[in-house]
């Protein structure tokens, strides 16, 4: 980040009204109440309660480091000011709120808002004192992190964190293991009716501290321990590895059970295609924001060549109709890529839309509704078989998603560091020097937009026969934008980036299946604070961790030094 | 014998002449610079000739064959590489990846080749990183193989890029002010650098360069550029002492002063 200027009491003031502000907002879009019906710690705190401390404590924190670089003790003094402003700011509304009807103009600002957000006190002065206080006492708290030794504090967010997740996997745990024997002690022992219970809590919490202080005194023994074997048993250690994870990752199914097993094959369905766009924005720099076309040519090849439906045709198996798919998206990622070869940024990004859109109108039209369904879809797309076993239900597509993922990323980590994958990067970096160093900038940019298709078509023909009917609105831009938005998250360029990114943005949003109203909402915030806080991703690759928390150098002064001699 | 020839070639862009009726002819293994006052049409004509610029009239002809029309890339597996007047490496490359990208033009693997590790592409990818730490080694960049291109200092930027344009076996190299920014002790470097160049590499160099020390001291050949058009040729004590070459630097006053003295 760039350099801070020292923090005063006008940034203080600035960043309490902020926080005022952000819990104001976030009560009247009506995340507040609907998430309060979520108990994290039963009978003690819920998610609503949560995502209302969430701003006064992590401004409190940033301001008290930004005004600790001059004067230690300021910082928690800051905090406490900025605080007490936010406390302030949502006293005023819980007031306002309280004696005047604001329902007529915000639906959310109901009673029972009003409740959570002053914990049940009945009179309106001492709501507000509460507010203040509480506002100040949180940002305090925030600010005491500052202080904390840098172990501590990241111990201790991580087991606020786990505490709070594993509260909101309770449902989902209970769906998953709810039959299992084992299960029920444990979930005696850590649950109670709504939330963990106070045993539960806390076992959790002293565990994850344990764990993140040992790993941060002693987690480089083991690496260290095995940089001392010798090179042959290193080796075996790490084909172990391999194995023990495909092993574990074979049997998750198994363990799951049908719901988790679906959010993991749509989360895998992503994580092919994210693996592809990569390819075309991450590692090549093409702007694609139409890449669902491809994922669509990929489905509906696929649904037209099995499906024996009224629309059959060929009623192909679907290890045949598999390559037609691939092979037909990679055309026409081609075919894209030959009028857009000219374009950089912004246009290719504005023609690729357009692509995009095209094929999802083609595909609704009535021109070719006889051969694929129009709006009504292609229906009975069967199953894939592989012998007399039917890749069936979500426990089974699994399998088949999981065998898309291991090889589409097999290719993908092979390009990258190959010569092909240089130019690409080339190409990224400065398409003129690239040229003029020897790339065909045809040849590397079509293979970048063809590969990436080719991922695409894969995906869409899992996808197909996942469902087994497809229609056209699950071809819509918000999946280019997801895709494009999971890569950015986790880390443009990374190939763990994109496994990491798929889980957050795909991933996280099906465990809050009650939220999807706000699914959108915390999309973009996720996104914007991203972008502020860790711009190269959660998972990023090695140089662009590098790139990021390098001072920024005088690239910009370097570009803008004239052409001319 | 003359490896690049510049046959009457002339640049308009629109109203404006950049290059105008120009001939150059640059002899193997030479060291050949081109002088003149900025706006002068000396990185036009490298661009020219490297292809990025389609020449309004004239020809290019390297080896005998005119590179007239051809892409860029392709000129550059023909054997002329390039360094650039404001640096352009890839910046988020590391220095061994940015020259891996110089030696691309050299290589061969493809997608197949890439995806299935054939012997042949690991063979290739061993020997193009050998020679990738070799050049780097040659410009005398030591242990920077897996810094990024932009976190290197100044002069060793300037380095690197010549070492990535080096790494694509050119058979000329044009060097677009290599000096440019450098203090007087980096410049006497890249001046003896230069010339080790040509002399153990055996390549032939197109200089473009303002520090009239560099290019006296190691020039064989000197073009002075005014205007897009060649006002004087000749070898560098021939353009010293040039009247002409004076006035376009100088201006008129100083050159009468000039003849003067010399009288």
């Amino acid at each position: 980040m760039k350099e801070e200027s020292p923090f005063t009491y006008r940034d203080a003031l600035q960043f309490g009204l902020i926080a005022g502000i952000l819990v104001i907002f976030i009560s009247l879009v009506g995340m507040v109440v609907a998430f309060n019906e979520r108990y994290i710690v039963a009978q003690t705190i819920t998610l609503g309660q949560i995502i209302v401390f969430l701003p006064p404590l992590t401004l409190g924190y940033y301001g008290a480091r930004r005004a600790k670089g001059r004067q230690g003790s300021k910082g928690l003094l800051m905090s406490l000011l900025l605080g007490l402003v936010a406390g302030a700011v949502v006293a005023g509304f819980v007031i306002l709120g309280t004696s005047v009807n604001l329902r007529t103009v915000f639906i959310n600002a109901a009673p029972k808002l009003f409740d959570v957000l002053t914990f049940g006190r009945e009179s309106a002065a001492a709501a507000a004192l509460w507010a203040i206080a509480g506002g100040g006492l949180l940002a305090v708290l925030g600010g005491v992190f500052t202080l904390l030794s840098s172990w501590l504090r990241r111990a201790l967010v991580m087991a606020i964190t786990s505490v709070v997740l594993i509260g909101i996997l309770q449902e989902l745990l209970n769906i998953t293991f709810g039959s299992r024997n084992w299960f029920k002690p444990v979930n005696e022992f850590f649950f109670e009716q709504k939330g963990l219970s106070w045993t539960g809590a806390i076992v959790i919490f002293v565990v994850t501290v344990l764990i993140s202080v040992w790993r941060t005194f002693y987690g480089d023994r083991p690496a260290k321990a095995m940089s001392r074997m010798s090179p042959q048993s290193q080796r075996s250690i790490q084909i172990g590895s391999l194995v023990l994870g495909g092993i574990i990752l074979l049997l998750v199914p198994r363990f799951l059970g049908p719901y988790p097993s679906e959010i993991l094959t749509t989360v895998g369905i992503y994580i092919i295609m994210g693996l592809g766009l990569n390819i075309v924005v991450g590692y090549a720099g093409l702007l694609d924001l139409g890449y669902v076309a491809f994922f669509a040519i990929g489905a509906y090849t696929m649904g037209i060549l099995t499906t024996v439906g009224k629309l059959s045709t060929m009623e192909w198996s679907f290890w045949l109709a598999l390559p037609a798919a691939v092979l037909l998206a990679l055309m026409a990622g081609i075919i894209l890529g030959i009028p857009v070869l000219k374009m950089r940024g912004d246009y290719l990004a504005i023609v690729t839309l357009g692509f995009g859109e095209i094929i999802r109108i083609v595909v609704l039209s009535d021109w070719l509704k006889p051969s694929i369904g129009g709006a009504q879809g292609i229906l009975q797309i069967p199953k894939a078989h592989i012998g007399g076993y039917e890749f069936k239900g979500p426990e089974q597509v699994y399998y088949l998603v999981l065998f898309g993922i291991a090889l589409v990323a097999f290719v993908a980590w092979r390009l990258r560091d190959a010569r092909l994958g240089r130019a690409w990067k080339a190409v990224r970096e400065d398409e003129d020097v690239a040229e003029a160093m020897g790339i065909h900038l045809v040849n590397t940019k079509l293979m970048a937009f063809a590969t990436g298709a080719a991922f695409a078509g894969l995906s869409g023909a899992i996808f197909a026969a996942k469902l087994g009917s497809i229609f056209p609105h699950s071809f819509n831009l918000i999946v280019s934008i997801n895709v494009l938005s999971l890569i950015i998250v986790g880390g443009i360029g990374s190939l763990p980036g994109v496994v990491a990114g798929a889980f957050i943005l795909v991933g996280m949003p099906e465990l809050l299946r009650e939220f999807a109203d706000y699914r959108m909402l915390m999309y973009g915030a996720l996104l914007v604070v991203m972008m502020l806080v860790k711009p190269e991703g959660f998972v990023p690759e090695a140089t662009h961790q590098r790139e990021f928390h390098e001072d920024e150098e005088e690239i910009e002064a370097d570009s803008l030094a004239a052409e001319t001699s | 014998m003359a490896i690049l020839e510049v046959i009457n070639v002339t640049k308009q862009f629109g109203g404006l002449t950049a290059v105008s009726d120009l001939s150059i002819s640059i002899a193997d293994k030479a060291i050949y610079s081109v002088i003149g006052p900025n706006g002068a049409g000396k990185t036009t004509l490298f661009n020219c000739a490297t292809g990025f610029y389609r020449v309004t009239s004239g020809d290019i002809v390297l080896d005998g064959d005119s590179l007239v029309g051809l892409r860029p890339d392709v000129i550059a597996r023909r054997g002329i590489s390039r360094t650039y007047q404001n640096i352009r490496l890839f910046q988020n490359l590391t220095a061994v990846e940015n020259v891996l990208v110089g030696h691309h033009p050299r290589m061969s693997a493809g997608w197949f080749g890439a995806v299935f590790n054939t012997p042949h592409t690991r063979q290739e990818e061993k020997e193009a990183l050998g020679k990738a730490r070799e050049l780097l080694q040659f410009v005398g960049l030591n242990g920077v193989d897996k810094e990024l291109a932009k976190n290197l200092p100044y002069g060793a930027q300037r380095r690197l890029e010549i070492a990535r344009a080096l790494a694509s076996e050119p058979k000329l190299l044009f060097l677009d002010e290599p000096t440019a920014g450098m203090n007087p002790s980096e410049t006497s470097g890249m001046t003896e650098f230069i010339k080790q160049l040509r002399d153990t590499l055996g390549i032939t160099i197109l200089l473009i360069e303002h520090d009239m020390r560099v290019v006296m001291q190691i020039s064989d050949l000197i073009s002075v550029l005014d205007y897009g058009k060649k006002i004087a040729e000749g070898t560098p004590d021939e353009i010293r002492n040039n009247p002409r070459v004076i006035e376009a630097y100088l201006g008129r006053g100083a050159a009468t002063q000039h003849e003067a003295q010399a009288a």
